[in-house]
């Protein structure tokens, strides 16, 4: 490791390093990629890192959303008012993070909660845009958890939309390769935190290594007990193998009210049988085909037409033609006549 | 006249020593073989996109972007030109009564006993099968592929409904090939079958081993008086 | 502030109020949330909307716009019923036991002395009953009935919890919920932050609002405590700095008075703030009023300044009316009165009330000069925009000069926040094109017209020809040196007032304090309040240690904070009459026996006997005021007043419209609306993504939040017929605008005196330049009423009718 690059990318502290670092994260570090089976093992294990986004600490400022756009240099586009705080209207290629907001009334009591969730990329531990992307080394994750898009590899195909249980990733309509949050994998690899836990005002988001993070939301959720939310709960499915961006949900056992936050996500069976037995099998069956016609025209005689079959057609024909000669064959007679 | 059951209009015999068949005219072969290469592109573009290890055969099209670009633009084509092949030859792939007597006894023509089978007309029924299956394999392909077309159409369906149009589209692409794999074994394996497609002509035994009634037809469409 | 931002975190309850501090303050509310995190804090907001606090709030309930103090009243009759009151607190550190003269009383609405003719009251008997001793009579048993106690005990009676609802819409046992969080603050050892804005400021009777809360704060003990407080939260980042510096038309630097005409000369003017002590041995602070004074004048004139001249007292403009405040000002130049407007960092089209008037003002000023960083709608008011700004371009002869300025970043300084803590800030970037420095430009003007009286004598050119103007470069004053001068220095050496041989500072040298400044003309102080922010010590606003010595979130390293790095005011009140702390384990200050030390600078004399001197040393009491005296023109105890525009009549007096002492001019009384007309309330309010009408601007701020909307409940929507996401057209009398309608479960009806009352909110972000989307704010509805004494504009409550509409024409 040189002098001036960064400590191995494992958590924000307040006052991060200020001098300039190589980064320190790299191809070594990656633990999956998109379509490369034969992916070499990591040279060292990172710490796992998280992103903790505590919902009951949240004021739907959009700071994070805005720390995005600049940090990102995306362009979001000057949309309009749906009848809604939500702006722009959904996570584009340009909008990585988007406050959603939901207003629920509690049927029991008749109270109004109004849930404000960042949604986001979750940084899968089991990642379902990887698994879906069919371009080796496209998609990768690294062992400190996360999941980042490599855009020079990007085909632009759209599978990982398809492939992500969490309806995160979005194409770009110009550049034609797919955008989601990177949970800043620049930044972290400096020493940074995340963008959007920087600007966080009230640090409803925090960012750290994973157990850090378990152990923060443990002390949320006992708050949040003492407060009437007896369910609060932390949000890290095991569905997928857990996430590397978490949730603390006051309304902890019905996390489908935080505008539509999976209860179970998980990678969808059609795309694991898509990716998994579809890609096996068929291989398999077309190479059995493709063996099996090879063996069946080294074994077994071709079906050849003999003499005696052409001196049948010759008879044939000259039984209803007669004797005639090539040239004086007429052109069909019922031509037209369909 | 003579009815026309068991051929096309432009079926004839061309020549009596040997006898030589007309079996397809030059439209209808420059319209397979086109069709056939954008299959063949189809399945180079789509298998890269679909088998981790024959990703580099995107290198064939300029890389990734440009197969992901191609390969749909490849299949709404080849679907168009497959419908012109369909629209010509649809009618005689219909399945009639001996074409469950030919399966019946399927065995015996792979034994090489051909005469024990039922005498048959233009297709019989495994060509019809390829036909068929091709018909319904890129119907399902289009349709599905339309579904995951990111490009153009990015919000045609749910993304359940995508997921599902994934898998079903390599499902079809893989039995499409199976089918792709039948059809050009059986066309090997059945000497003197091949020139139907490239010269567009059969030998008379060829016709009388393999489709016995439609060279019977053909002969007799042309041995029927001019029409008024 | 009565407190800081950071010591929000010390509090065991917050009530937002009167504001939305999440909203608005998104970065101070981080106080909050550490409070909750870490101390198990309750959060409760009252507001006519849920807002995105209420979303982190622990208990919310919904009040009508405009009825705050009918509340607050109930709140402090419950907290007297139930004896939640800081009993020890009250009777010594508020004027509960002081003797009240028998004139003063409250009937049908209204206080004694009303004369509807000049809408003003008598306040000749709003005042304590001076004694032989010329000190106020106290009752210390509060068993005289005519303490303030007894008569506010009195004055809140009718608040009742039903009472209550009837006039603010808030249910019984919401109302009863919260009256239990905020009982359990009157623990000696228990605190309540009060977080306020606009939301009680912008009403007809906004001070009354927050003196409210301030009563209710004192009678729970929570004023001077850590975690307690009354803290108005300013809505720029330098707005607590603009009032500190006396920007207002009645006001000198450091909250000095404007003269008024009457006080023809020095001493007439000194007359009355002589401020002697209301009790024996009280500070009263304000006894220093003349070294503040001459001060200022020797930093505004220097030699010119001199005691033969009465410290040149005639060069000061005097006020021939109460204020010459934004209303009355663009009331005079819609009278054609005014023919140059300068208009610095403001954007009076969309921030002022009434729209059109401020359009049809405009168009009568023969020049409007504005200095701002953006393309306001100000300065482009005559410009035509479709619906947007429909104006008659030909028709304004109006000459308009834009002067380019710089923003915060582009310029070294410093912004005073709400803690009164002055922060220095170093510019970052060059301003971009010809912008220039606001003090460059006013420099350049004042250097040219100085030169102008100088070649052309004039009327009156003593005060322009002699101004002090002592800078390196006359053209460009520096931060620097504006900052020294506000500080003050010595002009000849300082002695001691009690050894005439010690020498306090030497001349020329930076005072260190205010606590040096001399009525004599040895010193000099532009603003006595941030005396100390640069002294000897060198720039104490530069300062950024984040040390937290107590743990309690003082920093007293950090910045400066006025006055004297003080970060509590009113400290001494967090100790018992013996000088210990109320609650030790969030100690402020405490006697030690011989003077006040602690974690905090006293707020009173470090050796003044804890039970000599009382705590509130800037008033003549030496005691805080539930009874505030004549101070206030609507009133000694806040009374129910509806707004000008009300749905439901005033319970106590169905002909009482709004506040009745609150100045209306003629020609606004025919655009008020009645509620048959215009049945629904309108409110106004900011959201976190924008900064008032500047970020529009922005690209990303655009993105963020890109078009104008209202918010209106389900059910009028279902009323009215209005789609979510919809265009709808809101309208009075005084204008009619258009908007997306933004239909939400958080806001409902509400039951006021058994009718239905709907509101409609109104974000005030957008106009017709900028990024954004094109829009209107709600000025174009609001009231031309300001607030009785100090003329805020009624912008939070006013009636609107709303109809489904069409996407207006550009």
């Amino acid at each position: 490791m040189s002098e001036n690059m960064a400590p191995p990318p494992t958590t924000a502290v307040s006052n991060p390093p200020v001098e300039a670092l190589a980064p320190n994260l790299g191809d070594g570090d990656i633990v999956l990629a998109s379509a490369t089976p034969n992916l070499p093992p990591p040279t060292r294990q990172l710490e796992k890192l998280a992103k903790l986004i505590d919902i009951s600490k949240c004021i739907g400022c959009k700071a994070c959303q805005s720390a995005c756009i600049e940090w990102n240099d995306t362009h979001p586009e000057i949309g309009v008012n749906f009848g809604s705080y939500e702006n722009p209207h959904d996570l584009s290629s340009e909008m990585f993070t988007l406050m959603r907001f939901n207003e629920y009334e509690d049927p029991e009591t008749g109270n109004l909660d109004w849930l404000i969730r960042k949604d986001g990329c979750m940084h899968c531990e089991d990642p379902g845009c990887l698994k879906a992307c069919p371009s080796p080394g496209a998609i990768v994750k690294y062992s400190n958890g996360i999941v980042d898009f490599i855009h020079d590899k990007c085909i632009g195909c759209g599978y990982c939309i398809s492939g992500c249980p969490f309806d995160i990733p979005r194409m770009s309509p110009t550049k034609h390769v797919v955008a989601k949050c990177t949970l800043c994998s620049d930044r972290v690899s400096v020493g940074q935190g995340p963008a959007c836990a920087k600007a966080c005002p009230t640090q409803a988001i925090v960012f750290g290594t994973k157990d850090d993070m378990i152990a923060h939301a443990e002390e949320r959720i006992t708050d949040l007990n003492g407060r009437g939310y007896d369910h609060a709960a932390l949000y890290d499915p095991p569905g997928v193998g857990g996430t590397h961006v978490m949730y603390v949900l006051p309304i902890g056992d019905k996390p489908e009210l935080y505008s539509g936050l999976p209860a179970d996500p998980k990678i969808s069976d059609v795309v694991q049988g898509w990716k998994g037995p579809t890609k096996s099998v068929g291989m398999a069956a077309i190479g059995l085909a493709a063996v099996g016609a090879v063996l069946h025209s080294i074994f077994t005689k071709p079906n050849r037409v003999t003499e005696h079959d052409q001196v049948e057609a010759e008879e044939m024909v000259e039984d209803i033609l007669g004797p005639v000669e090539t040239a004086e064959l007429a052109t069909p007679q019922d031509e037209g006549k369909a | 006249m003579a009815d026309r059951e068991y051929s096309e209009s432009s079926d004839r015999i061309i020549a009596t020593e040997p006898v030589e068949v007309r079996r397809y005219a030059a439209h209808t072969r420059i319209n397979h073989w086109f069709t056939a290469i954008l299959i063949i592109l189809l399945i180079l573009s789509g298998f890269a996109l679909f088998w981790p290890r024959l990703f580099f055969l995107t290198g064939i099209f300029g890389g990734g972007q440009n197969a992901r670009f191609l390969h749909p633009i490849f299949g709404v084509v080849a679907c168009l030109s497959f419908l012109l092949l369909f629209l010509q030859l649809w009618k005689l792939n219909l399945m009639r009564r001996e074409d469950v007597v030919w399966a019946s006894k399927i065995t015996d023509l792979l034994a090489g006993h051909e005469e024990r089978l039922p005498e048959l007309g233009k297709y019989n029924l495994g060509q019809k099968l390829v036909f068929w299956g091709m018909f319904w394999l890129l119907l399902t392909m289009v349709a599905s592929g339309l579904m995951i077309w990111q490009q153009f159409f990015p919000d045609l369906v749910s993304i359940p409904v995508r997921r599902w149009a994934l898998l079903v589209h390599s499902i079809a692409a893989v039995l499409s090939v199976l089918v792709i794999i039948v059809h050009v074994y059986a066309a090997i394996w059945t000497r003197g079958t091949i020139s139907a497609m490239t010269s567009g002509n059969v030998t008379g035994g060829w016709a009388w081993r393999h489709h016995r009634k439609w060279l019977r037809e053909v002969a007799r469409r042309q041995d029927s008086p001019p029409a008024e | 502030m009565t407190n800081s931002w950071t010591d929000i975190r010390n509090t065991d309850l917050v009530i937002v109020m009167g504001g939305n501090a999440a909203e608005a303050h998104p970065c101070g509310f981080k106080w909050v949330t550490e409070a909750k995190a870490h101390r198990g804090a309750r959060l409760i907001v009252v507001d006519p909307r849920f807002t995105r606090t209420a979303a982190v709030s622990d208990y919310y309930a919904p009040i009508r716009p405009g009825t705050d103090i009918a509340w607050l009243m109930g709140m402090i009759r419950w907290m007297i019923e139930n004896d939640k009151v800081h009993w020890e607190y009250v009777r010594n550190f508020t004027n509960a036991a002081f003797i009240v003269k028998d004139g003063f009383g409250w009937s049908d609405g209204l206080f004694n002395g009303y004369d509807p003719e000049t809408r003003s009251y008598d306040m000749s008997e709003w005042d304590y009953v001076i004694g032989a001793d010329g000190f106020a009579q106290v009752d210390m048993t509060l068993q005289h009935p005519r303490c303030v106690w007894n008569l506010l005990k009195a004055h809140v009676d009718q608040y009742t919890p039903e009472m209550v609802e009837r006039i603010t819409g808030t249910p019984t046992d919401k109302f009863l919920h919260i009256a239990e969080m905020i009982g359990e603050t009157a623990a000696p050892d228990k605190t309540m932050t009060s977080m306020y804005a606009l939301g009680w400021t912008q009403h007809s009777k906004g001070s009354q609002n927050i003196r409210g809360m301030a009563m209710l704060q004192l009678i729970l003990g929570n004023i001077g405590m850590a975690g307690g407080g009354m803290n108005a939260l300013r809505g720029h980042s330098n707005i607590q700095g603009l009032t500190d510096m006396g920007l207002m038309s009645n006001l000198l630097p450091g909250y000095l008075n404007m003269p008024k005409e009457s006080e023809v000369d020095y001493a007439t003017y000194m007359s009355t703030r002589s401020f002697t002590p209301l009790r024996p041995g009280q500070t009263s602070y304000w006894q220093n009023y003349p070294k503040f004074m001459v001060s200022f004048m020797k930093a505004m004139w220097g030699d010119a300044a001199q005691p033969e001249n009465d410290w040149a007292y005639h060069y000061l403009t005097k006020l021939d009316v109460p204020n010459y405040d934004i209303l009355r000002m663009f009331e005079l130049m819609n009278d054609g009165r005014v023919n140059l407007y300068f208009c610095q960092g403001f954007n009076p089209l969309l921030a002022f009330p009434d729209r059109g008037k401020i359009t049809s003002a405009l168009s009568k000023l023969k020049l409007l000069v504005t200095i701002d960083p953006l393309e306001t709608e100000t300065s482009r008011f005559w410009e035509n925009h479709g619906e947007f700004n429909d104006v008659d371009t030909a028709s304004i002869q109006t000459e308009v000069i834009q002067l380019p300025s710089t923003c915060f970043a582009e310029d070294d300084g410093s912004l005073t926040n709400s803690g009164r803590w002055l922060q220095w800030h170093w510019k970052a970037s060059t301003p971009p094109g010809q912008a220039k420095l606001d003090t460059w430009v006013m420099a350049q003007i004042f250097l040219r017209v100085r030169e102008l009286y100088r070649q052309e004598g004039g009327v009156f050119p003593d005060p322009i020809l002699n101004l002090n103007w002592e800078y390196a470069d006359e053209g460009d004053p520096t931060p620097d040196e504006l900052a020294r001068e506000i500080n003050g220095r010595a002009l000849t050496t300082v002695y001691d007032t009690t050894d005439p041989t010690k020498v306090v500072v030497e001349a020329g040298k930076q005072v260190l304090n205010f606590s040096q400044l001399r009525d004599d003309g040895s010193t000099m102080s532009g603003c006595w309040v941030y005396s100390g922010c640069w002294n000897e010590d060198g720039n104490n606003m530069a300062r950024r240690d984040n040390a937290d010595p107590s743990g309690m979130g003082v920093y007293p390293n950090w910045t400066w904070s006025w006055p004297l790095n003080r970060r509590t005011l009113y400290n001494r009140a967090s100790c018992d009459m013996d000088g210990k702390p109320w609650d030790p384990s969030r100690m402020v200050i405490e006697w030690n026996g011989e003077k006040w030390v602690g974690n905090d600078v006293p707020d009173i004399s470090p050796t003044a006997k804890p039970q000599d001197v009382g705590p509130f040393i800037m008033n003549a009491e030496g005691t805080s005021r539930l009874f505030s005296r004549a101070m206030m023109r609507d009133g000694p105890f806040p009374t129910h007043m509806e707004p000008f525009e009300s749905p439901v009549p005033n319970v106590f007096n169905a002909e009482m419209r709004g506040n009745p002492v609150a100045r209306v001019f003629e020609a606004d009384v025919a655009d008020l609306g009645t509620s048959e007309e215009f049945p629904y309330v309108g409110t106004s309010y900011r959201l976190t993504e924008h900064f008032h009408y500047w970020t529009k601007h922005n690209r990303v701020n655009s993105v963020l939040q890109p078009q104008f909307f209202v918010e209106l409940s389900v059910q009028l929507a279902e009323e009215k017929g209005i789609t979510n996401g919809g265009w709808v057209r809101i309208w009075n009398k005084r204008g009619s605008v258009k908007a997306k309608a933004v239909v939400t479960k958080r806001i409902k009806p509400l039951i006021c005196d058994g009718k239905t009352v709907h509101v409609v909110g109104m974000p005030i972000h957008w106009g017709f330049t900028g990024n954004a989307k094109k829009g209107f704010g709600p000025n174009s509805l609001t009231v031309f009423i300001g607030d009785a004494n100090i003329e805020t504009p009624e912008s939070k409550a006013f009636l609107v009718n709303i109809e489904p509409s069409e996407e207006p024409v550009a």
